[in-house]
């Protein structure tokens, strides 16, 4: 829930004369101009236009009359300023709701005082109250309406009459965008700024042992060298004289732990993949009976590399750093988090630290970790200068909290033409207690004996949340089983889902399930239907996947087509249940993202270790999908009523699975193994 | 450091730069035009896509001496008024996701169309070739330079 606040100080009203303030989200001027503080951090999933539509909608004011202005971190005023999860619009609805709701109920309080009728008598549309003859705009009302006393347990509207949710309303920050004002972080500069530009250690388990700075600071435009741990900070007046200054750097480097590679990191995963875990995840019935009783068994492993996030803004913040204050401006996933730790580095009260949300080149879960902005309190309070520690590529590509890479080992028991046995193993980079799996999701529920494990193999080299953390890999490799295993089974890819949902849904096996079987039903159903599932198509390998995650639920079809014994990726049709679509066109772009995201990734996604050393620095060795290999997509919602639920990331996981499977039908060859390119399938 | 005398968006504009410097940080940092973005710093991502004399090119990796008297554009002067089909398509279209890429994708595909008014669809895949969207929003980008080709 978004907190509210409704006090404010006589101050503050002097200091907008034009402007009413309802309260932390909401001003309305005396010439009607609605501005909304949107409260969440903006990383391209546009919730800085669609959080503002829901208070918009029940404030019932012309959109066109709304300007739209990113809240600074405030936890006294606002509650979750994260992006992450994609829950901002879930987690904000109610809230948001009565944000405007409440405005709105203050509005007709005062439109009824002035005119001495019943607040019952008045209505409202596009900015106005009216009540019999009478009429007056928003901006008339502000004044008195901000008098009002606030109301509780405002009414909201009935979805069926909403008129800004449900429309396309662009951008917010379109102008902005298309004629290249400075919106990021990495375009802020504040008059006498150095840039710091930050030698990091070559590889996870090294640290510093000597460096030479007699080089660098001959490089004109260097103004400082300064060591903060392991890592040495580049000072200048501008950024190629940092990154020329880094280059003249001289350090040398020792072991500080093991230098780990990414073939050990394989065969420790395999093996852990065949030990048996005596705290399962879920166990329901008796795994080892249906597999000792099974006519058929299918055993198959999937595995998938580290990745790093490659933001197309590389990491940077900046940071002042002063006896008074400590400022921080920046793109930042977890502003709250990162004041906590910024104030516990420095050993300064919370209070002492602001955060200002640039918007954001880029998010993908890269920019929850905040080290970089901690680099940069820590180089501006030894420098005593305000600092803007930019990234290189390199610095970015190589910084760690990777996708962690991890293996999954999935076995079906087969016996008279049923499914009686289902038992999954995950293994992956991360801490012994870091789950793997989703045990409680599909197809929970759905199977006799269903049995999940997980093991975490510990590792110095960095990994957290990448888009769709766990199931950006684990649903492709899923999701490819299923689509074999029904090949084996002899029935279709889309029956056999279909009839584990079923049982899901009338007679769950064992404790709760975490999914609601009917609604992945429904989008599975859309989906084969707006991909003819069941009209064949000469020469097109259609392949099938379905995925829940972050609330939402989320059904794919990819056609294969070959072009001169070339697989090409035709489409890919998407099916979505996300609830409400507060806004149509930009939801299509997220979920048209998340696909293209999710396959370029299991196409081409490849980051290996030697001696702790990334082999690939830059975007001439690792390679991210481009326009020719990224195919049309074409999104379905489903029309629904419900409260909203993510939409950032749930389109993502399901699209390697189903390009899997179409790819299968084509080639005639299965891939277990990301990126796909390196097994036998050829993209151009 | 030597003085440069540069023509960018029809204005000249004088900088002093090491020579190495490239246009993308006399851009950005001796400039203060922040249109044009930083991605990789080896032509690989096309962030920060400018025209020389109406062709994109990679300003990430050209350096101030190289460009002489050659005409500069750059996303703040594509279009005197902020209206050039590309832009106005890329605002019909809703393109953006995070953004950052979009300037480079404008640039580049603005010079497409300068050169072949009416792209197929593998001319645009073609063409575009060199400009990454993290976001994937290529579908969009794609529709929108179809339209703005109707447009021009």
């Amino acid at each position: 829930m978004l907190g509210f606040n409704w006090g404010f100080s006589a101050e503050d009203v002097k200091a907008l004369p034009a402007d009413y303030r309802f309260n932390a989200f909401l001003t309305i001027a005396a010439d009607g101009t609605v501005t909304i503080m949107s409260p969440n951090p903006e990383i391209g999933q546009n919730v800085k236009t669609s959080m503002p539509m829901v208070i918009a909608e029940e404030l019932d004011c012309n959109w066109a009359d709304v300007k739209v202005e990113q809240a600074p971190l405030d936890s006294e005023n606002y509650e979750r300023q994260v992006a992450g999860g994609s829950q901002s619009i879930r987690q904000g609805w109610t809230s948001l709701r009565t944000v405007g709701a409440t405005a709105r109920q203050m509005l007709i309080g005062a439109a009824a005082a002035k005119w001495g009728v019943s607040a019952s008598s008045c209505s409202t549309s596009e900015g106005k109250v009216t009540s019999g003859s009478r009429t007056a705009t928003y901006g008339e009302l502000a004044q008195l309406a901000t008098d009002q006393t606030v109301p509780e347990n405002v009414k909201l509207k009935d979805p069926k009459d909403f008129k800004i949710i449900g429309t396309s309303r662009t951008n917010v920050d379109m102008e902005s965008i298309v004629t290249g004002e400075p919106v990021f972080g990495m375009d802020f500069h504040r008059e006498g700024m150095q840039h710091a530009i930050v030698m990091r250690p070559p590889a996870f388990g090294m640290k510093l042992k000597s460096y030479d700075d007699s080089a660098t600071r001959q490089v004109t435009g260097v103004t400082d060298v300064v060591r903060f741990g392991d890592k040495i900070a580049v000072l200048s007046t501008n950024t190629w004289a940092g990154i020329k200054g880094k280059k003249a750097l001289k350090a040398e480097w020792e072991a500080d732990g093991t230098l780990e590679n990414t073939t050990g990191h394989d065969r420790q995963l395999l093996s852990l993949l065949d030990k048996p875990n005596d705290k399962p995840r879920r166990n329901d019935g008796d795994v080892d009976k249906a597999f000792s009783e099974a006519d058929e068994v299918l055993e198959k492993v999937y595995e998938a590399p580290f990745l790093p996030h490659n933001c197309m803004a590389p990491m940077n913040f900046f940071a002042d750093v002063r006896d008074d204050k400590v400022e921080l401006v920046g793109p930042i996933q977890t502003p709250q988090w990162t004041r906590s730790r910024v104030a516990t580095l420095l050993n300064r009260p919370e209070t002492d630290v602001t955060i200002d949300m640039t918007r954001m080149g880029g998010g993908f879960g890269r920019r929850l970790y905040g080290d970089f902005s901690l680099e940069a309190a820590e180089i501006s309070s030894k420098v005593k200068k305000p600092i803007k520690v930019v990234f290189s590529r390199e610095d970015d590509m190589a910084a760690g909290t990777y996708r962690p890479a991890s293996k999954y080992k999935f076995r079906a028991a087969v016996k008279d033409g049923k499914l009686t046995g289902y038992h999954l193993t995950g293994a992956g980079i991360g801490g012994e207690r870091s789950n793997f799996t989703r045990q409680d999701w599909f197809p929970a529920g759905g199977i006799e004996n269903y049995k999940v494990e997980s093991h975490g193999l510990a590792s110095n080299i960095t990994t957290g949340a990448w888009r769709a953390p766990i199931t950006n890999f684990l649903a492709v490799a899923e999701q490819s089983f299923f689509s074999e295993l029904a090949e084996l089974m002899e029935v279709d890819e889309v029956k056999l889902r279909l009839d584990i949902l079923e049982r899901a849904k009338s007679n769950p096996v064992g404790k709760d399930i975490s999914y609601e079987p009917e609604k992945m039903i429904g989008v599975i159903k859309l989906a084969a239907e707006k991909a003819n599932w069941s009209q064949p198509e000469a020469g097109v390998s259609k392949g099938f996947s379905c995925y829940y995650s972050h609330n939402t639920y989320v059904a794919e079809v990819a056609d294969v087509i070959m072009k001169d014994g070339t697989p090409t990726i035709d489409k890919m049709t998407v099916a979505v249940d996300c609830g409400i679509v507060v806004n149509p066109e930009a939801a299509i772009n997220q979920v048209q993202g998340g696909v293209v995201d999710g396959i370029g990734h299991a196409l081409f996604g490849d980051f290996s270790f030697v001696n702790g050393v990334p082999q690939a620095t830059n975007f001439d060795k690792y390679r991210l999908i481009r326009m020719k290999e990224a195919p049309k997509v074409e999104v379905n919602f489903v029309k629904s009523f419900n409260d909203p639920t993510g939409l950032g990331e749930p389109s993502l996981p399901p699209a390697g699975g189903a390009l899997a499977n179409a790819l299968a039908k084509a080639t005639g060859t299965r891939v277990y193994t990301i990126p796909f390119v390196k097994g036998q399938i050829k993209i151009e | 450091m030597a003085k440069y005398t540069l023509s960018i968006n029809g204005e000249q504009k004088t900088v002093e730069a090491d020579a190495d410097t490239p246009m993308l940080w006399v851009l950005r940092d001796l400039l203060d035009m922040k249109g044009t973005k930083f991605g990789c710093g080896i032509a690989q991502c096309g962030a920060c896509t400018v025209h020389m004399n109406g062709n994109a090119i990679r300003s990430c990796s050209v350096p101030v001496s190289a460009v002489g008297s050659n005409r500069i554009t750059t996303i703040e002067g594509l279009a005197e008024k902020n209206d050039h089909p590309v832009q106005n398509a890329w605002r019909e279209h809703d393109v953006p996701q995070c953004g950052y890429c979009q300037a480079g994708q404008i640039m580049n595909a603005a010079a497409l169309l300068n050169r072949n008014s009416k792209p197929s669809e593998e001319d645009i895949e073609t063409a575009m070739h060199g400009n990454l969207c993290r976001c994937g929003t290529y579908n969009k980008i794609k529709a929108a330079i179809t339209t703005a080709a109707s447009n021009m």
